[in-house]
């Protein structure tokens, strides 16, 4: 999924002269995940580059960058960095077009690695997409697989608004089965993996169905997608999972559908639960699919605690956690 | 664990935190007798691509143009032909004028909100004079005098502080955070020195762009504290970014004097050391000495040497808003009793010095210009004032979110087409 990453950014510094990359260590080295890896080299340092240690002034001065023209992706290292640029996320990139009715825009797409599994502790395995969605006037992604990132990402660069494109960093390399004993899998055993070299985009906005099914319907994103099919296939379950790819805004007709469909409905997200994403879709569901729901909406989430280190496969929303609210969803 | 145990034995006094205090609260007589002022010839004027560390004394002194005689002397002066000394004043009458007309606007209930900048209009006017019409600038909210400066319709100005029909920001911005591309004025925020950075990321853009411009950005001593400001200094230096820092030190923010901002220990303009990027400190006061200095940064940033921080030493005539009572914090005499007088009576006494003005025609002046403020705010007000109904239309409040409305926000702006129905009657139309 890296090398989608990469080749997203690599296609669009090569077809729009607006576009820069930026980011701590992101230039000559090639960024802490390789996700910048040899940009720079083929596209120059004015359009590929390091930043000072400062998610202020990275996020600032692309707002600046935007006014100007240009189309800055800038790279927070993790989004457990991300908050000392907030303000210029929630009151300045978010605000701008509004504020100023349209004399101004902020065409920027702040990519950001999320999400554990990788022993990061408290300050390297936050989600934190649902601080994202409530603010008003940013587009919140989070693909799941490498064909996904790629067309996403290139979407997102070309998206006039601002989009924080969320990167669930454990399946940088491989799909996630949730058994974290388990050998990893590389993407090239996954039908997803297959990437084309140049350009195509995947519109912000549109859910995928990751799986069809009549038993219940799973809303899940990033990681989570690989975890529950696992646990679902392992089960027996004929699940229909949605992959939601985009947040805000959300495929609220696909996720109706489905549930109308199934009269089931389980979130899945590792994200802490209170306040988490998952509270906004089962609220959705329960607005608009209430007649049609055989069973409480179920929530599968990480707990409401900094992430731990040590014991992180305790935190992590497993195959026992899945397991269990399937059976409880299902009996119903 | 008893407070004594805790403490080691040593021979010291006990620690003491030092809480700034200003030196004047009300009922006190100020006296500023201590604040240095350096002779008009005293400053030099270093070359535009001097090392910073080799300025850094222009960091604690003051660039001066203007004696308190009216005559202009000394390296700094800029030699301006009387017509666009003229055209300075002007300008800065007019903002005057504004100023005076819509605060009292705000007073009658005609709008929510108004900032004056009395005694502060040399800090935007003449340095917007000393840019290109093409060098964009990144104001912070007291910066009227850049839209004065570049000629920006006075009744646009008018129709956003009353949110009226004639907003074209849909009066969705609190009266004053103006924005006008054309004029090379971005989008004021309310957050304080957020524009810091993105001035330097539009400047970074300009110089990888190879373009010419560059840019200029105000904030007040009192937001110097932001981390925002910090940040932008930093990719300034780092990128060498052609861009012109402007601190406007005002004493005040809000009833904060500049002391909660650092100012007891050091200047503003000495921030500037620490990054390696040229500091200049301006009596703000004196439009001749900040035009100076803004033309000295601008040839500096035009030419590859990089960013200057300029610090204005100057006063808050008035309240910091409409919002704002000083004489609750502050001594009522500060204002006349600071020692850098008022800009405007400083330019008008120096053409008159010059046998370039008079009082007959300055007294003209104010009156022509008190009567196109007026006659301005009259047609302004036929769009509306605040609150009496000639609104944006509804619809307008969910527009501009993104560029395209989301499902959500649709849904959302029929319910408060709806709750408007509710409100006003079925035969409610919306606008």
């Amino acid at each position: 999924m890296i090398e989608a990453i990469n080749s997203a950014m690599d296609v669009m510094l090569e077809r729009d002269p607006a576009t820069v990359v930026m980011g701590e260590d992101v230039g000559y080295f090639g960024g802490v995940f390789r996700a910048t890896a040899g940009l720079q080299k083929k596209h120059g340092k004015t359009r590929v580059f390091d930043t000072p240690i400062n998610e202020c002034g990275i996020i600032g001065v692309a707002v600046g960058m935007g006014a100007y023209g240009l189309r800055p992706v800038p790279e927070i290292q993790f989004a457990d960095y991300i908050y000392p640029g907030l303000d210029q996320l929630v009151s300045e990139a978010a605000r701008l077009r509004y504020r100023s009715a349209n004399d101004f825009i902020c065409p920027m797409t702040v990519r950001t690695p999320f999400g554990g599994g990788i022993f990061g502790g408290q300050t390297h395995s936050q989600s934190p997409e649902s601080i994202m969605t409530h603010i008003c006037g940013v587009k919140t992604v989070i693909p799941s697989n490498p064909y996904d990132a790629k067309g996403l990402l290139i979407a997102a660069i070309e998206d006039n608004d601002p989009v924080v494109f969320l990167e669930p960093k454990r399946i940088y390399n491989g799909p996630f089965s949730g058994y974290y004993d388990r050998p990893v899998e590389p993407w090239s055993k996954h039908d997803a993996s297959a990437v084309p070299e140049g350009y195509y985009r995947i519109d912000l906005g549109k859910a995928a169905t990751v799986r069809a099914g009549e038993a219940l319907t799973i809303l899940a994103y990033g990681t989570m997608v690989h975890v529950t099919r696992t646990i679902v296939e392992e089960m027996g379950i004929d699940a229909e999972i949605i992959d939601l790819r985009t947040l805000l805004p959300l495929d609220i007709e696909a996720i109706e559908a489905s549930v109308n469909k199934t009269g089931r409905c389980m979130i899945v997200h590792e994200a802490t639960r209170t306040s988490g994403f998952g509270a906004e879709l089962a609220a959705l569901v329960q607005e608009r699919c209430f007649y049609h729901l055989e069973a409480p909406v179920e929530r599968v989430t990480g707990f409401d605690t900094p992430y731990p280190h040590s014991l992180e496969w305790a935190y992590f929303p497993g195959p026992v956690r899945i397991a269990t609210a399937l059976t409880k969803i299902l009996k119903d | 664990m008893p407070e004594s145990d805790r403490r080691p034995a040593r021979n010291l006094p006990p620690l003491s935190l030092h809480i700034p205090e200003p030196r004047y609260r009300p009922g006190d007589t100020p006296d500023f007798g201590d604040i240095e002022i350096p002779a008009v010839e005293a400053t030099p004027r270093p070359g535009e691509a001097t090392r910073p560390d080799a300025m850094r004394e222009l960091c604690y002194g003051l660039v001066r143009v203007l004696d308190f005689d009216g005559q202009a002397k000394g390296p700094w002066d800029p030699k301006l032909p009387a017509d666009r000394l003229r055209t300075m004043l002007r300008y800065m009458m007019l903002t005057r004028a504004f100023d005076d007309r819509m605060f009292r606007a705000q007073r009658q209930g005609k709008t929510s909100f108004y900032m004056k900048c009395t005694g502060e209009e040399a800090t935007s006017i003449a340095s917007t004079m000393a840019i290109d019409r093409a060098d964009m600038c990144f104001p912070s909210y007291r910066q009227q005098g850049i839209l004065i400066a570049r000629e920006y319709p006075l009744i646009q100005m008018m129709n956003q502080i009353y949110s009226n029909r004639g907003d074209h920001l849909l009066g969705r911005q609190l009266p004053i955070m103006y924005s006008a591309p054309e004029h090379g004025f971005f989008s004021v925020s309310g957050n304080l020195a957020t524009q810091y950075p993105q001035a330097v990321g539009w400047a970074m853009a300009s110089a990888s762009k190879g373009d010419s411009r560059i840019a200029t950005v105000w904030c007040g001593e009192g937001s110097s504290a932001e981390g925002d400001f910090h940040s932008a200094l930093t990719f300034a230096t780092v990128y060498n970014a052609p861009v012109i820092f402007n601190v406007v030190n005002n004493q005040w923010a809000i009833s904060s004097f500049s002391g909660f901002a650092g100012g007891e220990r050091t200047t503003f303009a000495a921030r500037a050391v620490g990054y390696g990027i040229a500091g200049l400190r301006v009596d703000g006061n004196d439009a001749l000495a900040v035009y100076a200095a803004t033309q000295w940064a601008a040839d500096r940033a035009r030419t590859n040497n990089g960013p200057t921080l300029i610090e204005h030493f100057t006063y808050r005539a008035e309240g910091h808003s409409t919002s704002d009572d000083p004489s609750a914090y502050r001594a009522a005499q500060e204002a006349s009793a600071w020692p850098f007088g008022d800009p405007i009576v400083r330019l008008k006494q120096h053409l008159i010095a010059l046998g370039e003005w008079d009082e007959a025609r300055h007294d003209a002046l104010t009156r022509e210009l008190d009567e196109l403020v007026k006659t301005t705010q009259k047609q302004s007000e036929k769009l509306g004032i605040l609150g009496h109904g000639m609104h944006q239309p509804f619809e307008t409040m969910f527009e501009d979110v993104f560029e395209e409305m989301p499902w959500h926000l649709k849904e959302q702006c029929a319910q408060m087409l709806a709750e408007q129905e509710a409100k006003f009657g079925p035969d409610w139309k919306p606008e």
